[in-house]
Formats: C-alpha cells, sequence, structure tokens
C-alpha cells in the first residue's frame, strides 16, 4: 500500500563518526502529501538522517531516491536543486538584510547584468502569500517577530524547491498561537501533495499534525508508525528502548534503595522560581540526604530548572531558602557560597578546561570558591588531586596530564572531582552518565547514592530512565518548560514516570 | 644515551627553548657579522656596549609585552598601548617641564609639580585608560580589537589635547634618571622591569590569579559555571596593561627628554604583540609565559638593533624585518617544531650509532 505515491525513499543508511555509529542500517519512506514525524532522544540520529538526506553529510551505505531516481547529494547545495529545502531550528538568515533579500539571496534574478529588485519584491510576496503573510517584503527581517522570521525561512524553502520540505524544530521558540498558524501552513502545504518532514521534542504536536512517525534510537530504527495507531505511552517508550512487557517485569520488582536516608531537613527550597522564556514558575524542596531526580523528555525543562537553581540563568521571579535562611542566587558564585555545585550536560562546553591538568581542573572550583588570594599550595593541590583520582578510580599516567587528552568518562570524573572538592551541600549533576561507557556508569551511580547517605543532597538529571529510577527517591516530571508532577518512593516506576510525561493517557 | 635523547626533548618541549633559540640565533648572527657587537667597557662606572643598548631600549617594550601577555591570555587583545604609553608621556613631562630658576645666581631649572606626584598622576591616568577597555570588553562584551581600537584612535587625540599640539621639552634633570640613567653600572629602567617582572610573577605564582586566568583563557564558559569572576579578572588584565603602557610612557619620555604626542609609541603595539607571539606564547589564549615575552621583546630589540647596525638601507628595514619574524614564526610552529625534533632524534640516534660502532 505504501510503495505507490512514494516521494522520498531511504534505504539502509549508514553513517559513522570515529567511534559511533551515528547511522545504522536506517530506513525511510515519505509520501506526497504527508507530515511524518522523526522522534527519539538526544543522539538518536534524528540530524544525521536529514544531514545525509539534505547533503551536508555523505552516507557510507545504502541508497536515496527522490521519486524513484536514485540521488546522493554531495554538498548543501545540491539538495534544494533536488527538491529538498530545510528550515532549520535556529532561523539561518540575514537579521540586517531586507525580508526579500532574505529569501533571494545568493540567487537573484538578473536582468541586463543586474539584480531585478521589482522581480524580488514581486515573488517574495506571492511566496508569503503562499503562507498567509503579508507584510513590508523591503523592510529590514529583525524588525519583525522570531515568528514571522520563521515564516520568511520557510518562504524561501518553498520558493527554491517544493517537494519536500524539512522543519527542523521549528516550533521552539514560538507560542501557541504562532504554532497554530505554523500547523494550517503545514497542512495547507500538504494538502498541496507535498512531503513534509517534521522534528519535535514536542510529542503534543506529533500528535496534533503528523501522520506517520519515524523512530530513531541509537542509530537505529526502531520502526515506522502511523501515527493515529500508535499511543503515546508507546511512543515514549520506543524512544527510550523499553518493552511494556518488560516494565511490568520492572514495577514488580521496584524495591527503592535509595532515599532512605532523606528527610534529615529540607536543604534547599524555592518557591515560584522561574524564568520567562525558559522554564516556568515551579516550587521545589530538597533534603538533606535524598537523590532528587528530575525527569522529563529533552528540553522539558529539567535542565533550564537546574541552570536556575544554581545561578547560571538569573531567575527573574520566586524564593529560594538554603538552610532555611531566605537568600538570593544571581549568579554560580552565590551558589557555590551556600554549598551548591553543578556538573554540566555539555562536559567539553561547560565542564572540563581542556588545555589545564587534571589537577588544576581539579582544585579549580574550591580555588574558586576560597577567592584569589588564599592560594592552595602546590603540596595541597597535589594531595587534593590525588585524593580523587584514587577515590574516582580516574586512570591517568599522573595529574599532570591535560584534561583535554582523557577519555570522557574519565573527563566526567575530574568535573565530579572538581565539585566534590568543594565539599557540596547540593551536588546537581545534569546527564552525568551520557557518553561514557557501563563501568563508568555503574561507578558514577554507586557514587550518587554513597553521598546521599553520607547526607549530602543531590539533584539528579538523566535521559536514562533505568538510571533515575535506581537513584532517585523521589522525582519531579518535566513537560513543555512546566514541572508538571512529582513521583514519590514506590511510586517511582519507568512506567510511572513514562505515564506522567504522556500526561496520564494509556 | 636514552636519557639524554629524553631531555633533549624535554628541553625542546619547554616553551622557553624556542625564544631563547631565536635570541641565541640573532646574538650568533652578530658575533660573526657587526664588529665589536660584544664589545663591553667601562666609562665612568657605567657598562656601555651594543648588548647593553639593546636591553635599555628594550624595556618600554618589555612592559608592555608583560601587559599583553596577561592580555592575550584571558582571550583578548590590547591596541590602544601605544596610544596610552603617549598619553602618559605627554602628563608625566607637561607636570615636570622645568622652570628656569637662579638661586644664588646660578641658573637651575625646578618641577612645576614634584616628580612622584606628576608620575603618579600618569600612572594613575594610564590605568584608567585600562579600566575603561575593561569596561567596554569585560563588562558590556565589545570585541577586544574594536574596543581598544576606540583608545587606540581617541587616545592619540587625547595626548595631542593635553600637550597642546606642541612638543613638550623636559628641563628637570632628575627625571632623565628613570630612561637614561645608571644604578651600579647597569641602565636604571632594567631594575624598574626586574621589580615589576618580580611583581607579576608573585601575583601569577602565588596567588591564584595565574591559575585563573589560564581558566578563563581557555574556557570562559566552563570558568564561569565553576564559579570564576570572569568579568572582574579580565578587567585586571586590561588595568595592569594600562599599568604597564603608563610606566613605558614614562621611561620613553624620560629617555628622549620630552613628549611627543603624534610620534610616541606609534605602532609599538604591534612589536608588543610580536614579542607574546616569539615568547612562545599562543594568542588563542590560555597558558602563558611572561618571562617568555620578555625574551620575545629582547628577540624583537635584537632584531631591529641588528638590522640598523648591519646597515640596511632604511627604506627596506621594515621589509627584512617581517622576513626574520617570519622565520622566527615558522621555526615556533607545530610543523617547524616537529623537523627540529626528527633532526634532534636522528642526529642523537647517530651518534648512539657512532658509539656503538666505536665500541665494536
Amino acid at each position: 500500500m505504501r510503495t505507490e505515491n512514494v516521494l522520498v525513499r531511504m534505504e539502509g543508511i549508514c553513517k559513522e563518526f570515529p567511534g559511533v555509529k551515528a547511522l545504522d542500517n536506517v530506513d525511510f519512506e515519505l509520501r506526497h502529501g504527508e507530515i511524518h514525524a522523526v522522534c527519539g532522544e538526544n543522539g538518536a540520529g534524528k540530524s544525521t538522517l536529514i544531514k545525509v538526506l539534505t547533503g551536508v553529510e555523505q552516507n557510507e551505505r545504502g541508497s536515496i531516491y527522490l521519486e524513484g531516481n536514485p540521488i546522493s547529494p554531495q554538498t548543501p547545495m545540491e539538495a534544494p536543486a533536488l527538491g529538498i529545502s530545510t528550515v532549520y531550528q535556529e532561523v539561518n538568515l540575514c537579521p540586517n538584510l531586507s525580508v526579500a533579500e532574505n529569501i533571494f539571496i545568493g540567487r537573484e534574478p538578473i536582468k541586463h547584468g543586474k539584480i531585478d529588485w521589482d522581480e524580488i519584491n514581486r515573488r517574495s510576496e506571492t511566496a508569503l502569500a503562499r503562507l498567509n503573510v503579508k507584510l513590508d517584503v523591503t523592510g529590514r527581517l529583525d524588525e519583525y517577530s522570531v515568528a514571522i522570521q520563521q515564516m520568511v525561512a520557510i518562504a524561501r524553502a518553498l520558493d527554491i524547491s517544493a517537494k519536500v520540505l524539512i522543519l527542523d524544530e521549528p516550533t521552539s521558540s514560538l507560542n501557541k498561537i504562532e504554532v497554530a498558524n505554523l500547523f494550517r501552513i503545514m497542512r495547507k502545504l500538504k494538502s498541496e501533495g507535498m512531503g513534509i518532514i517534521f522534528i519535535t521534542h514536542f510529542l503534543e504536536q506529533v500528535y496534533e499534525v503528523t501522520d506517520q512517525i519515524t523512530i530513531l534510537r541509537n542509530g537505529k530504527l526502531v520502526g515506522q508508525f502511523e501515527t493515529a495507531k500508535l499511543d503515546r505511552l508507546q511512543l515514549i517508550a520506543k524512544m527510550i528502548g523499553k518493552d511494556l512487557a518488560e516494565f511490568e517485569k520492572t514495577i514488580k520488582e521496584s524495591v527503592h534503595d535509595a532515599g532512605v536516608a532523606a528527610n534529615e531537613g529540607v536543604f534547599y527550597k524555592a518557591e515560584q522560581l522561574g524564568q520567562q522564556g525558559s522554564i516556568n514558575p515551579f516550587d521545589i524542596e530538597i533534603s538533606k540526604g535524598e537523590v532528587m531526580g528530575l525527569a522529563g523528555l529533552l528540553g522539558s525543562g529539567r535542565t533550564e530548572s537546574a541552570r536556575v537553581i544554581f545561578g547560571i540563568d538569573e531567575p527573574d521571579s520566586g524564593e529560594i531558602h538554603v538552610d532555611k535562611n531566605k537568600v538570593t542566587i544571581k549568579t554560580p558564585v552565590d551558589a557555590i557560597r551556600l554549598g551548591l555545585a553543578f556538573c554540566s550536560e555539555n562536559r567539553k562546553t561547560e565542564g572540563i578546561v581542556a588545555n589545564l591538568t587534571i589537577r588544576e581542573n581539579i582544585i579549580l572550583a574550591l580555588q574558586g570558591k576560597r577567592g584569589m588570594g588564599a592560594f592552595l599550595t602546590r603540596k595541597e593541590q597535589e594531595e587534593i588531586a590525588d585524593k580523587y583520582v584514587k577515590l574516582l578510580n580516574i586512570v591517568t599516567p599522573s595529574i599532570e596530564q591535560l584534561v583535554g587528552n582523557l577519555s570522557g568518562g574519565n573527563q566526567q570524573k575530574v568535573l565530579l572531582a572538581r565539585w566534590l572538592a568543594t565539599n557540596p551541600e547540593l551536588l546537581i549533576l545534569d546527564e552525568p552518565t551520557r557518553g561514557i561507557d557501563i563501568g563508568a556508569k555503574a561507578e558514577v551511580q554507586k557514587l550518587v547514592l554513597q553521598l546521599a547517605s553520607e547526607g549530602r543532597a543531590v539533584l539528579l538529571i538523566s535521559s536514562e530512565l533505568d538510571e533515575m529510577v535506581r537513584c532517585c527517591g523521589r522525582m519531579a516530571v518535566y513537560k513543555d518548560k512546566q514541572k508538571i508532577g512529582e513521583l514519590n518512593g514506590t511510586e517511582i516506576t519507568e512506567l510511572n514516570v513514562m505515564k506522567t510525561i504522556a500526561g496520564g493517557q494509556n | 644515551m636514552e636519557t639524554r635523547n629524553k631531555m633533549n626533548r624535554r628541553l625542546i618541549d619547554h616553551q622557553l627553548f624556542w625564544p631563547l633559540f631565536a635570541l641565541t640565533v640573532l646574538l650568533v648572527f652578530d658575533f660573526f657579522y657587526i664588529k665589536g657587537f660584544f664589545h663591553l667597557e667601562i666609562i665612568e662606572g657605567h657598562l656601555y656596549g651594543s648588548l647593553i643598548d639593546i636591553v635599555n631600549r628594550a624595556t618600554p617594550l618589555m612592559f608592555l609585552a608583560i601587559g599583553m601577555t596577561l592580555v592575550i591570555a584571558s582571550g583578548g587583545i590590547d591596541i590602544s598601548v601605544g596610544s596610552v604609553l603617549a598619553i602618559s608621556g605627554a602628563i608625566s613631562a607637561l607636570m615636570i617641564g622645568g622652570d628656569l630658576v637662579f638661586v644664588d645666581g646660578v641658573q637651575h631649572y625646578v618641577a612645576r609639580y614634584p616628580i612622584l606626584v606628576a608620575i603618579f598622576v600618569a600612572l594613575v591616568v594610564s590605568v584608567i585608560c585600562g579600566i575603561w577597555n575593561g569596561l567596554l570588553i569585560a563588562k558590556l562584551g565589545v570585541n577586544a580589537m574594536v574596543g581598544t581600537l576606540i583608545l587606540l584612535v581617541a587616545g592619540r587625540g587625547i595626548a595631542q589635547l593635553i600637550v597642546d599640539g606642541n612638543v613638550i621639552t623636559v628641563y628637570y634633570e632628575p627625571f632623565f634618571y628613570i630612561g637614561s640613567g645608571f644604578f651600579l653600572g647597569l641602565p636604571f629602567s632594567i631594575y624598574l622591569v626586574a621589580a615589576f617582572l618580580g611583581l607579576i610573577m608573585w601575583l601569577i605564582k602565588k596567588t591564584a590569579f595565574g591559575l585563573f586566568l589560564e581558566s578563563i583563557g581557555s574556557n570562559r564558559v566552563s570558568s564561569r559555571f565553576t564559579g570564576l569572576d570572569v568579568q572582574k579578572i579580565m578587567w585586571a588584565c586590561y588595568a595592569i596593561s594600562g599599568l604597564c603602557a603608563g610606566i613605558a610612557g614614562i621611561i620613553v619620555a624620560s629617555e628622549v627628554k620630552s613628549a611627543d604626542a603624534n610620534n610616541a609609541g606609534v605602532f609599538i603595539e604591534l612589536d608588543a604583540i610580536l614579542s607574546v607571539v616569539l615568547g612562545g606564547n599562543s594568542m588563542a589564549g590560555g597558558r602563558f609565559s611572561v618571562i617568555g615575552s620578555v625574551i620575545g621583546a629582547l628577540v624583537v630589540q635584537t632584531l631591529t638593533t641588528t638590522i640598523y647596525a648591519i646597515g640596511v638601507p632604511p627604506e627596506i628595514t621594515m621589509v627584512v624585518k617581517a622576513l626574520v619574524v617570519i622565520v622566527i614564526y615558522l621555526i615556533q610552529s607545530q610543523m617547524g617544531k616537529k623537523t627540529v625534533k626528527r633532526t634532534v632524534k636522528t642526529s642523537a640516534g647517530e651518534t648512539a650509532l657512532k658509539t656503538q660502532e666505536a665500541k665494536a
């Protein structure tokens, strides 16, 4: 049934990056007049698949057909010529040029050796009219809202070619009305016979607008499903990689060894903490000796909450109490002085300082807390570094090794060491086990539980549900930039977490 | 043999090896091609000779290079130092000047303001210049090149305003001691550099300033998340760079006994940046060596002196200088280092082979 009317077919696509199989034998099929969601957690291979289709990356094996003809786009310039256009998450237009210039940049129509501005303006207006947008096309792009800029990007994509339109996270910076408008346009284009690939982290939107869902996990194809026949719980289960039957089993076995030492008193308490645009106001309470989880899909607001708590993003609402005292936390320095610590999910860009040695990386936060004057002596530095290298089993020939030369798992341990050295009361760990091997993972998880049993508070964020379930005594669940619930003790099962994320719908 | 090879290797990997190597090559060249280059003589208890001359002339550049090293290590750059140098020179020259008075019929120049007050004011204004740069770059997030470009242009104008467009001549003799006096047989300004270098080294090694600076230069975001006050540290770097330019300005004014707002320190920011680079420092920031930059300044000055001494026609001195700089820079680059390492390795291997043969 699906063989007819096929617009794009990708077969057995393989793509390898050094050390990672980004795509492993993935099939994909898009038909005329179809909106097709590509779903998967971070690192599942969604963007690589799109990049292969648009010529940004080249597949090593497999073939791509457009309307039955084999194609193999080698550069990002080739795909639009074939009829495949992409609108990226971050609008990649030139804000200081006019709307019309943006639509035609790089392919201006020429008349008598000069750019034909009349033609450009007229065609821009037509292209936008197709999207129900009417505006002055000679105005500068940055005079318009992000939603309009998004429309301009789509208009450009449509004017270049109009067979396949790829929308990569187009809704992340739009409000509800703007999203509704975008969906109306997507349906209109669909009715004109276009095939649309839609990538989003918002599950509601997948159900609102798409016909088909392709799910990827760890570079492999999980399957292609009709949206109407796949319920949310199944979708989440397939994205995260757990079978429903397996869940039922885990529920029965679920015994919590974490959170036993909890309720030695509340350490951190925030009411209506939030930052406009990144996270809606939420309440949270973290006790000493407890591992509290922040669960939710990527982009749900879990990381944003942690950043507001630690003062990386300055909160614009809410009241914070630490150890029963009212405090303000506006910068990481404030947070560190109050006994907080934060391991970012972006190890390379926000965590390690690659050009410094292990010793220097480990003492950095402690020295920052002590200030510039009270410089640790070389001997003290070495003692601290040696202690944590031993404690965390950091594999290295010497503490004078540059951190950039270590493996991911060891870099992660250096970061943990950096924060443990400050003797924190509340340790926030954002994806502490991402990208590290299984052995190191288990060690980190063990450490988390051990820290809690020592009476520290831990705030854990992880995309891996089994890890969350194993470690957390309490869990706040996030969805669409909002805290939507809390789970306690035995309520914490993978099934319950997924149910809460899906909004209680089975 | 094995250990010796390893020692060679470590020597080559040391950051100071390359600037010293470049300096040595230049000096060896001078030894063969310039007659009496290494000749030193004592006249009236003062040491004279080309070597002393080079060191003496290099002192303003050394100060600039010290400040520039810190700024570059923080991930920025300061191209305003030449103008700050001119401002500082103008202020000190104007405030000291020298009025002719007759005491008991003997003519005699006195300073308008006490010399220490004049120097203090000149240095305070220089630090304020640095703080201004810091405000633009650290606080407001202006690109470092653009931010300091403002003062590069405006600062020269300010210096001209201070001296009202004239060249101010200084008559007050004690002021000359700073730039051309001798202490214990050596130029006085060398002691100034040594003292200031000691102060900076103390700041880098005995406080956490050096560690923090390398951290923010390597990864600004991580540093902020780790609780370092990134803004304050960057700000401090620009302020210190301003102070360095101020001191250099006073030395230059004292040496030439005047303040010429039009010509003092023109293009010297480029020599300062060159000193930092030839000192083995990365323009990308992070790891740094102030000592390396000071040696780099010596290399630059030796090169300049050499070019004049061997009689390169004045109209092509800049070109010759550029060519030599390119060669030095290429040798210090990764590729150059690899080639030299390979040569050292093979020659060490050959020696080992020869020893073995000899034994056999």
